[in-house]
């Protein structure tokens, strides 16, 4: 049997964003995939050295439920939605809400991004950053972590054209 | 049942579980059995799409008081 491929184009910059593209990689790479990831335009965000700028914001989300990820239960259930008017204002409004985000996150054993971006090198996951949006960017190769590849749009099809399983996140 | 690694993967949630008993597995000879305890209510269903997907044969699934316990024979 040949081996199953998958091809991920990872284009969004943002915490919560971050998580479809690492979890789906590293666990193709578990069930015996040979898989790669393009990041480019945003998605640059998740392989740099340094992922500490990784936000979450919810300004202009209607999805995003913004809950207490402390307190009795009661307290925790309450959603604190706010007008968008308001979240503007507030000075550091993004910032903790990625704080609280990410005692979400540790509080449901979720994986952090660092660690998954881990599993997926370990895992052997190709990584691949868009060479045009680095320069676009004026993001510099030093920026970025070891052991990525830049290339262009035909890189990626070279790859991408003979996968099982192609997504755009 | 007689098993002869165990993984404890109670309180991680998706995709770890299966991550890390891949990993165990790694670490097992062909023909052993892996104990593997998980409390992600989501992990019964990957672990039989886990097993289907990499030819591990999945022995057994058992709930008990919110607690998965699963055994999986390596191919």
């Amino acid at each position: 049997m040949d081996t199953k491929k998958m091809a991920i184009i990872a284009t969004k910059g943002t915490l919560d964003w971050a998580y479809p593209p690492f979890i789906l990689a590293s666990t193709a790479a578990a069930l015996g995939y040979e898989t790669q990831i393009f990041f480019t335009f945003y998605g640059l965000q998740l392989v740099r050295k340094d992922l500490s700028g990784l936000k979450v914001s919810p300004l202009g989300n209607p999805g995003m439920p913004m809950k207490m990820p402390f307190g009795p239960k009661w307290f925790k259930s309450i959603n604190w939605n706010m007008p968008n008017a308001i979240q503007s204002l507030v000075p550091g409004y993004e910032s903790v809400a990625t704080a609280l985000m990410k005692q979400t996150i540790a509080n449901n054993g979720v994986a952090t991004i660092p660690d998954l971006r881990s599993l997926c090198q370990e895992a052997e996951v190709k990584f691949i950053a868009c060479q045009m949006t680095v320069e676009l960017f004026g993001f510099d190769h030093s920026d970025f972590i070891d052991g990525l590849e830049y290339g262009g749009a035909a890189t990626f099809f070279e790859f991408a054209g003979e996968t099982d399983i192609c997504l755009f996140i | 049942m007689n098993f002869d690694k165990e993984l404890d993967a109670r309180g991680l949630n998706c995709p770890l579980p299966i991550l890390r008993a891949k990993k165990a597995l790694a670490e097992v000879a062909s023909g052993q059995v892996l104990k593997i305890l998980s409390t992600d209510p989501g992990s019964v269903k990957d672990f039989a799409a886990f097993a289907k997907q990499t030819g591990n044969e999945l022995l057994s699934t058992a709930e008990a008081g919110g607690e998965f316990t699963f055994f999986m024979k390596k191919k």
